[in-house]
């Protein structure tokens, strides 16, 4: 018996409606039994993961929001959608924090983004919206133009800015004694507790977060991390794009391996169309994908060596990550800003002697990182720093939806690219690093371990590189070559229906979640087409919004000296946090 | 005349110390570029003239001159300003005991190449340090701001941890040589033992490695730059601008080279030349090589500036290639590593001292 006719029957009237189309196995259901088939799935069926929550409004429809959970099961391996429809007078949902500790962050953002609210949820505050914002941005009728008065010191209007709660009132401290200002401890010395704001403008912090402790002394009893900082309306905007005019705006998600997002939305979109991209053009993605995945790592151990005060390692990497930007530059023009796939296919075909610099760049790769190894990985200094700093255990981790290196250092061998292999992954030889103890230490090993299986995939797939088209020749999706637009009527038309306005490319009405393992985890892109030109939803599921989620349950009791490195190992990246 | 030569050597103390603590500002950049992969500052120019960035630290300074000197409003005024002096000025007096070559006779005067050489110049030494933690504690204070509170009271236990492996790593050295005087102890480092100098290093090894990370701790330098730690509490100075800074910043430097030329004079023979006498040099298998009173002295200074300088070098070599510690490794670090073992050396000294009986 599927589990969609499991549940069918187990839930009866509950469950609406089931299907799985494109095989992406859906329930909808009534939103009373929310919560209990979220309880069985998570106790009797192993849907240990929440990889993501999200609203799709449906501005014409009753009732008009669709609430979107995706779970995953790691034992099994098998993904279930849950849709539950609310209307707007009456936008309620029992809370999943209970169950699920992302759910925490989730949530607040579906309500700061919908104004869907959790019943029961502790702490239902904006996220990437500042307090004082006025309306939901996401709602379909919330028009892209509006704007809303600047907030902050230096703004001269009469702003929101002044209901920002101070740190006092949000931090929550475990022990209700120590919330009172003054304590004394043992010693009859009065312990003071002292608010510290780190960031957004600390060296630490990139200028994009930040983080309020709550200290004793040095350690850190309680912390809140505000984000929202860097939210440039990613997913509002991608609902008034063409799905080809999204590209760009997903190379500025993880702006430190764009390719890896590239490759992930083509294919979200590639899947509403049923269509597989020519083989060449599958190497190429993993070829690039892989790169950026170098790139990824190496920025991220560069910038947490430089953080403990290691700066020259952090060059040395740098150094490093330019070899491969100029191989990323060569293939698509840019360094940062590929916006290299198509839907069904790529922009252009990797360069005739890119086999030879690959070769030689990986060479000086390999050279740098074998120095940052030597320099680094059993440095007393920065042993002692890292070890047994920000553990989290294999439970909280798949509670926290942490994935990618930082789960698979507390153990957990979950890699998309292993679990659900796509493009041509299946078809190379390559390991999963794992740590033992989820510590910063092992977060560095794991992230270092899989800069040399990657390049491994590189070779593999470069030596194995089969020739053939880089695009589908599919005339729902791929521009006809100029030379025929400028002699034959049929290109020419072609080329017209999918250029002009109000045509373009157009994927048959659905929806379609696309995981694939981004440089910090699972980057899954969920992409609803009502079958116009414009996408009706673009969600990110983005890696890192779990593991800055789950940064306050890192920074607890340690020194706030831990602090930094602790952050630097979940490699904050703010493009894909924020969006 | 007496009054005169004080001055002479004044000046040359702080023309040699501000000179090499603005160069090394340089060389701190050029340094750390070198061993990074980069080319570090060369953009400061002078009618076209670059020659390597040395126009850097001009460059700096007129800039630091010329920024706005910001007081917190709600930092204490007087103690704000105070706090860079007495950071700079602890670090500059320090060098005043630190002989930079032997006596000589000039114009039938004797005079000591050292500005003043008070026979307990050591313990001047640490007390100058000790003080020196009070600009860090005051500008940390005085700045009314939570990370330089924290960082002064990082710097403040940081500093009275070391002092005391410090100082009691140099016991033994004491106990060889008999005297506080740095001079004496400089001088006595020319005696042969075994046909080698008799260097501090040699007689008191682990009292040197300790005494040298004890230094760079009190220079509060990378790997110990716990109370700067940009990255994590951004500094004791973060509400410092201008030329305020730039004393904090300065002082920081002159620190080294004091340091420098501390662990040259105590383990390393200060002015000494091996094997170099007064009279030229005496090498232990037979060679000599007769040299002019001149040429030796000059030899002799040129030497403790090019050590003071090899060891300002070696501290820039660590600060850009190790990580930094955190503040309770630090303190383990301190207590129950470096104070043990300056414990031990001074029981081994002492033992080594009752049973060859000299």
């Amino acid at each position: 018996m599927s589990l969609l006719q499991e549940l069918s029957q187990e839930f009866g009237q509950a469950v609406l409606s089931t299907h799985a189309r494109l095989g992406e196995e859906t329930v909808v259901l009534q939103r009373k039994r929310l919560l209990d088939l979220i309880r069985y799935l998570k106790n009797k069926r192993g849907f240990d993961f929440l990889m993501d929550l999200t609203v799709v409004d449906r501005l014409e429809e009753v009732p008009r929001f669709q609430v979107v959970y995706h779970l995953y099961a790691r034992e099994t391996n098998r993904r279930l959608r849950i849709k539950v429809q609310v209307a707007a007078k009456d936008a309620h949902l029992p809370t999943l924090t209970g169950e699920y500790r992302i759910a925490d962050w989730l949530e607040r953002e579906a309500w700061d983004m919908y104004g869907v609210v959790f019943d029961g949820h502790p702490d239902l505050r904006r996220i990437l919206m500042y307090e004082g914002f006025e309306g939901y941005p996401l709602r379909k009728d919330y028009p892209k133009e509006r704007r809303q008065p600047r907030v902050g010191p230096g703004s001269t209007e009469k702003t929101a800015f002044d209901k920002t709660p101070s740190i006092a009132d949000v931090l929550v401290l475990d022990d209700p004694d120590t919330s009172q200002a003054a304590v004394s401890s043992g010693t009859g010395i009065k312990e003071e507790i002292m608010y510290l704001n780190l960031g957004p403008s600390h060296p630490a912090m990139h200028g994009v977060v930040r983080i309020s402790v709550a200290l004793k002394g040095e350690t850190v009893i309680a912390s809140d991390v505000e984000i929202g900082y860097m939210h440039r309306c990613f997913e509002k905007e991608a609902e008034t794009h063409s799905y080809t005019g999204v590209i760009p705006y997903t190379d500025r998600l993880n702006y430190v391996s764009p390719l890896i997002n590239n490759v992930g939305y083509a294919m979200a979109v590639e899947k509403l169309f049923e269509v597989e991209t020519p083989e060449r053009c599958q190497y190429v993605r993993v070829i690039m994908s892989e790169i950026s995945r170098i790139t990824d790592h190496l920025t991220c151990v560069g910038a947490f060596a430089m953080e403990l005060g290691a700066f020259t390692i952090f060059l040395y990497l740098m150094k490093s990550r330019e070899y491969l930007y100029d191989l990323i530059e060569d293939v698509t023009g840019a360094r940062l800003t590929t916006s290299y796939t198509r839907i069904g296919g790529l922009k252009g075909d990797l360069s005739p002697d890119f086999k030879e610099k690959c070769r030689e760049a990986f060479r000086k790769v390999r050279e740098d990182i074998q120095e940052c190894d030597n320099l680094l990985s059993r440095n007393r200094i920065f042993f002692d720093r890292m070890r047994g700093v920000g553990v989290i255990t294999p439970e909280d981790a798949i509670s926290c939806g942490f994935t990618g290196p930082c789960l698979r250092a507390a153990g957990v061998a979950y890699d998309v690219r292993k679990a659900e292999p796509y493009l041509v992954y299946d078809r190379f030889d390559f390991e999963v690093p794992l740590g033992t103890d989820g510590d910063c230490y092992d977060r560095y090993q794991v992230r270092m371990m899989e800069m040399e299986q990657s390049m491994r995939i590189v070779e593999q797939a470069l030596r194995n590189l089969p020739g053939g088209p880089i695009c589908l020749d599919d005339k729902r999706m791929t521009l006809p070559p100029k030379e025929l637009v400028y002699t034959t009527i049929e290109a020419l038309m072609n080329h017209f229906k999918l250029i002009m306005d109000g045509h373009g490319i157009r994927p048959p009405a659905g929806e379609a979640y696309m995981p694939v393992e981004g440089g910090n985890g699972e980057l899954g892109f969920y992409v609803v087409s009502d079958g116009t030109g414009i996408p009706a939803r673009v969600r990110v599921r983005a890696p890192c919004f779990a593991l800055v989620a789950g940064l306050s349950h890192l920074i607890r009791g340690r020194m706030l000296a831990d602090v930094v490195p602790i952050f630097g190992s979940i490699n904050m990246i703010a493009g894909e946090l924020d969006r | 005349m007496g009054t005169v030569i004080i001055f002479v050597k004044i000046f040359f103390m702080i023309g040699f110390l501000m000179t090499l603590g603005v160069l090394l500002t340089w060389v701190e950049r050029k340094q750390s570029a070198v061993m990074q992969d980069r080319i570090g500052a060369n953009r400061a120019d002078i009618f076209g003239l670059r020659i390597l960035g040395l126009f850097h630290p001009l460059a700096d300074a007129l800039k630091l001159l010329t920024k706005e000197d910001f007081i917190p409003p709600s930092g204490d005024r007087f103690v704000h300003t105070l706090a860079p002096f007495i950071a700079f000025t602890t670090a500059l007096v320090g060098f005043a005991v630190i002989p930079f070559g032997p006596n000589v006779q000039f114009f039938g005067r004797e005079i000591s190449l050292q500005v003043a050489d008070i026979h307990v110049g050591l313990l001047f030494i640490f007390v100058v340090t000790g003080l020196s933690v009070y600009g860090v504690i005051l500008a940390g204070w005085s700045s009314a701001n939570r990370f330089g509170l924290l960082g002064a009271l990082r710097g403040a236990a940081q500093s009275i941890s070391y002092e005391v492996s410090m100082a009691l790593s140099v016991i033994g050295l004491l106990m060889i040589f008999g005297s506080l005087s740095l001079g004496e102890i400089a001088r006595a480092q020319g005696e042969l033992v075994w046909g080698l100098p008799r260097w501090g290093v040699l007689v008191q090894p682990l009292g040197c490695i300790i005494f040298f990370i004890a230094a760079i701790a009190e220079t509060k330098r990378i790997p110990f730059d716990l109370p700067e730690g940009e990255s994590e509490i951004v500094g004791f100075f973060v509400e410092y601008s201008g030329m305020k800074f730039g004393l904090l910043w300065i002082g920081e430097f002159v620190e080294i080279v004091v340091m420098s030329g501390l662990v040259a004079t105590l383990f390393f023979g200060g002015w000494q030349v091996p094997y170099l006498g007064s009279g030229g040099f005496v090498f232990p298998f037979g060679l000599q090589i007769g040299l002019p009173p001149f040429l030796v002295v000059l030899m002799q200074v040129l030497a403790f500036m090019f050590k003071v300088v090899f060891f300002c070098w070696l501290q820039m070599l660590i600060r850009w290639t190790l990580p930094r510690l955190r503040y309770d490794q630090l303190m383990r670090l301190g207590w129950k590593v470096l104070l043990p073992l300056s414990l031990l050396n001074i029981v081994l000294t002492g033992l080594v001292l009752l049973f060859t009986g000299s």
